[in-house]
């Protein structure tokens, strides 16, 4: 019953984001402010996680293949799959859960306990909208980038380790990464990194958006933010997977 | 002129407004008081709609505001300035841009002429030299100023305002009622002010409403509110010692 009327208010907010907007222009801008607040400042942490989950990704695989009679491209190819497949889109999703989702459920959070939501609506503006809606955009449209981003990093990363410990020729390495390569995995990524921008920024909007009451009430409108767009996302993956793959 | 006309509204089933009727009256500051929770913030929403009403009517010199339909409650609302407890200006957005907010989404002024009419807004409540700062960086009373500008950037018919006077000192509130007062008279507005200040009820009140508990008790001039024998509202005007004593001196 819960999970029904907050599910159906998440649909009507949801159809007051998607209004025809007032002042086209005016969204635009807000949209390009938001793609810097909410995506250029994670391009930093994207990096350097990537770069050391791909340096851990290579290395476990390097140890876990001791036998001889597997050729060492294969932990190339592994490592590259991994971060193609599931880490540049998943993990990072998750991690902008964290980042991106607590960020907009406070911010939208607090506007509505000072009412500045309301003032926005005594002036006639669908704070909806005016509020969320380019965030949705600003993140659908720039998380594809933060996950090529994470791929190229990662696979550097990888390269790193195996240059700085020697665990493998450097030359097996960048053959493996490039061997029987697929590109719809690219594909398959940057499709569940669209879903998920849609999921966290949404998602968290919804928790700050309906916040009743003071400082207290934004710090839990905030985790659950975040703690709802993470299964959402875990299951987005395994939905997308079955469909994209199988 | 606004005519409210026995409105009625609950949350959940339990009943914060019981039935009010009142009139508020143009070119003159209409107060509500009353003690912190008998109603007021809800009954100012419900009169711009920012909460639906469970009965009654508003009138907005005679347009019926609960019978509207989204449209013509937007239309209504451009007509309306209000002043928030808070202040409720947008942290992101500079002390210019706040108050330019409402002709960057609504008006075809040209950006020199939008410029124009900020700067007037802003001497008329007395700041200068702030267009660039954040609300952050803004005192108490000055946040409520620009408040004041920006709620009159539109050249309102009505303005609402919701406990000006919180969180700012004796003297400050003095200069922000007055102000309030002053706008109200200049430019002919329908102004309802929400407070418990009873030093703003003696400085500015032209029309009293008390609500107690959700009810309309009383309503009358501030030379009548003194002397009216209702026990609530005594209690809520003698409040203080200073107040309890004064009285008890002029018996
Ligand atoms: N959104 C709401 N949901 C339920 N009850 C509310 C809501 N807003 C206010 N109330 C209740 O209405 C009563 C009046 O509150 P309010 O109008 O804020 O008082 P005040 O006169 O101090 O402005 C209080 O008892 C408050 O708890
Ligand atoms: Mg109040």
């Amino acid at each position: 019953m819960n999970f029904f009327s907050t599910f159906g208010r998440y649909v009507v907010l949801l159809s007051r984001v998607f209004a025809k907007p007032e002042k086209p222009k005016i969204y635009l801008q807000q949209t390009i402010r938001e793609m810097e607040s909410l995506g250029l400042n994670s391009v930093g942490i994207v990096i350097i996680i990537s770069i050391f989950i791909g340096a851990v990704i290579t290395l476990q695989t390097r140890y876990n293949l001791e036998s001889s009679w597997i050729p060492l491209y294969l932990i190339g190819l592994t490592a590259r799959d991994t971060l193609l497949l599931e880490f540049s889109s998943t993990m990072v999703g998750l991690i902008l859960a964290g980042k991106v989702g607590s960020n907009i459920a406070s911010e939208i959070g607090t506007m509505r306990i000072t009412e500045q939501i309301d003032a926005l609506e005594m002036m006639g503006i669908n704070s909806a909208s005016y509020l969320i809606l380019p965030k949705i955009i600003a993140t659908m449209v720039f998380n594809p980038f933060l996950t090529l981003i994470s791929m190229f990093v990662g696979l550097v990363g990888g390269w790193m380790a195996v240059i700085l410990t020697g665990a493998l020729p450097s030359s097996d390495y960048v053959f493996g990464i490039q061997y029987l390569f697929v590109p719809f995995y690219i594909t398959y990524a940057l499709v569940k990194t669209v879903v998920y921008a849609f999921i966290i920024t949404s998602v968290s909007a919804f928790y700050g958006y309906n916040v009743q009451g003071g400082a207290l009430e934004v710090g839990r409108a905030s985790t659950r933010g975040v703690v709802y767009s993470s299964i959402l996302i875990l299951l987005a993956d395994l939905v997308l997977t079955q469909l994209m793959l199988a | 002129m606004i005519q409210v006309d026995n409105l009625s509204k609950a949350f959940n089933n339990v009943t914060v407004l019981h039935d009010i009727s009142v009139t508020f009256e143009k070119g003159k500051t209409n107060l509500i008081i009353g003690r912190s929770g008998s109603g007021k913030t809800v009954f100012m929403k419900c009169l711009v709609g920012l909460h639906e009403v469970n009965a009654g009517n508003i009138l907005y010199d005679n347009r019926n505001f609960v019978k509207m339909d989204f449209r013509e409650r937007k239309q209504i609302r451009r007509e309306i300035g209000m002043l928030f407890q808070g202040s409720a200006l947008f942290d992101s957005l500079t002390v210019e841009e706040n108050v330019m907010f409402p002709l960057n989404m609504f008006s075809a002024m040209s950006p020199a002429e939008k410029r124009a009419r900020v700067n007037t807004c802003l001497n008329r409540v007395n700041l200068a030299d702030v267009n660039k700062l954040y609300p952050g960086e803004l005192s108490g009373g000055m946040k409520k100023r620009v408040a004041i500008a920006r709620a009159i950037v539109e050249n309102p018919r009505y303005l609402f305002c919701d406990e000006p006077n919180s969180g700012l000192d004796p003297m400050t509130s003095l200069v922000i009622d007055d102000l309030i007062s002053e706008i109200t008279h200049e430019y002919d507005i329908t102004t309802v002010i929400n407070t418990h200040d009873m030093n703003s009820v003696m400085e500015i009140g032209e029309k009293v409403i008390f609500i107690h508990e959700g009810n309309k008790e009383w309503e009358g001039t501030r030379e009548e509110i003194l002397d009216t024998g209702n026990k609530n509202l005594d209690d809520f005007v003698f409040a203080s010692n200073l107040a309890k004593k004064i009285k008890s001196l002029s018996r």
